[in-house]
């Protein structure tokens, strides 16, 4: 099976993914709490040149605005019924910018999470998670998305669910989590969780990987956890620009252009072939990493203290993944008895 | 399977033995055995306050500590507020009856525009789980709904929370309308979320930034003993 991305992989050995959608909006005006994804009808001139700030840049692959573009989070906003007209109308913006740009461009259909917990330990069920993830999907694929990317999820239920609606409307996708708590998503997923989880799914994505979290030095150790998890398939690596600060009534994040080239040339020697930033990552950052990723040839994966050497301290001493792993009930306490749940 | 290891019978462990498990079975997240704990130790004629305290409460610092430290992670979390609830609501009514101490009230909820109530249901579960009153405003408040319910509830505790950069800078504009109307000092406020940091809480005015749900429960008790010391 050949597609748009696998293809650059071949030819390119590794792409160039995009920034920040969020922080760029906010730049152009966006205030807190609006929906991004309302930009798609009420500003398309904006959105376009969202896009086109991460083409000129350097990005190959973009992300379309629509993170938030599903019935449970448009539901705050009033919005639940426009969700297959403004994830069409993010991919439909998203094409025209591709297609203008004049090499070869991949958009992808950005696809966040509901905002909600699944069964058991929540209320959401999976066949209504499928339902919401698919009409999202269909959107963006009628839209002119090449595949689908779905990001920021912490929850394996949530991860299926969307991997289910994906194959239903039968497109390929990348599938990125977040890994933001000690080392591993807020649901308790390892980076070899994550291998083992991409891996059972019937429609496994073209490439998986991390997104977000708490800062480059930790987004590499995750990435290294991949590799050494036995990843069978290109991995994501999409970061965020340092850390937010809040100045003058808007939050700015801390990460230079510079610390992010840096970033970017150790995450393909971590093992990511797709690169990219996430939260505060802005065309000047996107410039630098692909200039960085052209001139760098690739050498051997750095270990934990070359990264914490150059991109700073981790969040947490373990990332919850081989022998060091904190075991359950620990913390120097005696259990008594830890019963079997009865029946 | 249940009957071999495992038939351990509540009712025939003494009061120590009987709070261990209860710790236990709290992080263990087992509701219907924390119920029915709750039920034995009421009939031997526990002090409700006391049953509060001495099981549930000190089970969720627990719960708290594993949680901080990487240990257990949201759904295990979940599962053992869901039982320290499930003893609650036994006790709810008699603590009121028996008008025990009171830590503070709380009233807490996500920012306008962020529907992720994940980390804020965790707040509130642990600060009622640590003897605090809690009323939860929900998803996508807006300014008015935080400072109309912290008059009616006459809150100690305005607690917000949100998930999104796209979110975050709104806790400003809630409290900087504090300071408009002159009640800013009136409430202790705490801000929470993953893409917030300690400097991100200061630089907007809030009293302390709370990494994550155990870490709510230490600072509410710390501010609430400065500012009860202050009123003295």
């Amino acid at each position: 099976m050949t597609s748009p991305l696998t293809d650059l992989l071949d030819t390119q050995g590794w792409v160039l993914a995009d920034g920040a959608t969020g922080t760029n909006l906010f730049a152009m005006g966006l205030a807190a709490g609006e929906a991004p994804e309302l930009w798609n009808t009420d500003a398309p001139e904006k959105i376009r040149a969202l896009y086109d700030g991460a083409i000129g840049a350097g990005s190959d692959l973009f992300l379309t605005n629509s993170f938030g573009g599903n019935a449970s989070r448009l539901a705050l906003h009033d919005a639940q019924n426009r969700v297959h007209e403004l994830n069409r109308i993010a991919a439909e913006i998203g094409r025209e910018a591709a297609d203008a740009a004049g090499r070869k461009i991949i958009v992808a259909g950005s696809m966040g999470p509901t905002g909600e917990i699944l069964k058991p330990v929540g209320t959401l069920t999976h066949s209504l998670a499928v339902e919401m993830f698919e009409e999202q999907a269909r959107g963006l694929v009628d839209g002119g998305a090449d595949l689908l990317w779905v990001e920021t999820i912490s929850a394996p239920e949530e991860f299926r669910a969307a991997a289910e609606a994906i194959a239903n409307v039968g497109a390929d996708w990348v599938g990125t989590m977040s890994f933001d708590t000690a080392g591993r998503t807020m649901m308790g997923v390892t980076s070899a969780d994550m291998v083992t989880l991409v891996e059972s799914l019937p429609n496994p994505p073209l490439a998986f990987g991390a997104n977000c979290g708490v800062g480059a030095s930790d987004l590499l150790r995750t990435v290294l956890g991949f590799t050494a998890g036995g990843a069978a398939r290109p991995i994501v690596s999409k970061g965020n620009a340092g850390i937010p600060k809040y100045v003058d009534g808007h939050i700015h994040y801390d990460g230079t252009p510079d610390l992010m080239a840096q970033y970017a040339v150790m995450a393909r020697d971590c093992g990511a072939s797709i690169i990219g930033g996430c939260c505060g990552t802005m065309p000047a950052h996107l410039e630098q990493m692909r200039r960085a990723l052209e001139e760098t040839a690739p050498g051997p994966a750095p270990d934990l203290a070359a990264i914490e050497a150059a991109l700073g301290g981790f969040s947490s001493a373990s990332d919850g993944t081989g022998d060091a792993a904190p075991s359950r009930g620990g913390a120097g306490r005696t259990r008594r008895r830890a019963r079997a749940k009865s029946e | 399977m249940s009957q071999d290891e495992d038939d351990l019978v509540l009712s025939e462990l003494n009061d120590e033995e009987l709070v261990l498990q209860m710790h236990d079975d709290l992080y263990d997240g087992m509701k219907e055995e924390i119920e029915e704990a709750v039920h034995i130790l009421l009939d031997r004629g526990w002090q409700p306050y006391d049953i509060l305290t001495k099981a549930l409460v000190e089970g969720m610092r627990i719960v708290g500590i594993d949680f901080r430290d990487g240990i257990l992670f949201v759904p295990e979390v979940l599962l053992a507020a869901g039982a320290m609830k499930g003893g609650m609501a036994i006790l709810k009514p008699l603590l009121i009856e028996t008008g025990a101490p009171r830590l503070g009230k709380m009233v807490i909820g996500t920012v306008k525009g962020d529907i992720h109530d994940i980390g804020k249901n965790l707040v509130s579960m642990m600060m009622e789980g640590a003897g605090f009153e809690v009323r939860d405003l929900g998803i996508n408040n807006a300014v008015e709904s935080y400072l109309e319910a912290a008059v009616e509830e006459q809150a100690d505790i305005v607690g917000m929370s949100a998930l999104l950069t796209t979110t975050m800078p709104y806790m400003k504009v809630v409290i900087d309308t504090m300071v408009e109307q002159g009640i800013r000092d009136d409430y202790i406020v705490l801000v929470g979320g993953a893409p917030l940091n300690e400097e991100f809480g200061k630089a907007i005015g809030a009293d302390a930034y709370c990494r994550d749900a155990a870490v709510a429960v230490e600072t509410a008790k710390q501010l609430i003993a400065r500012k009860h010391n202050q009123v003295a």
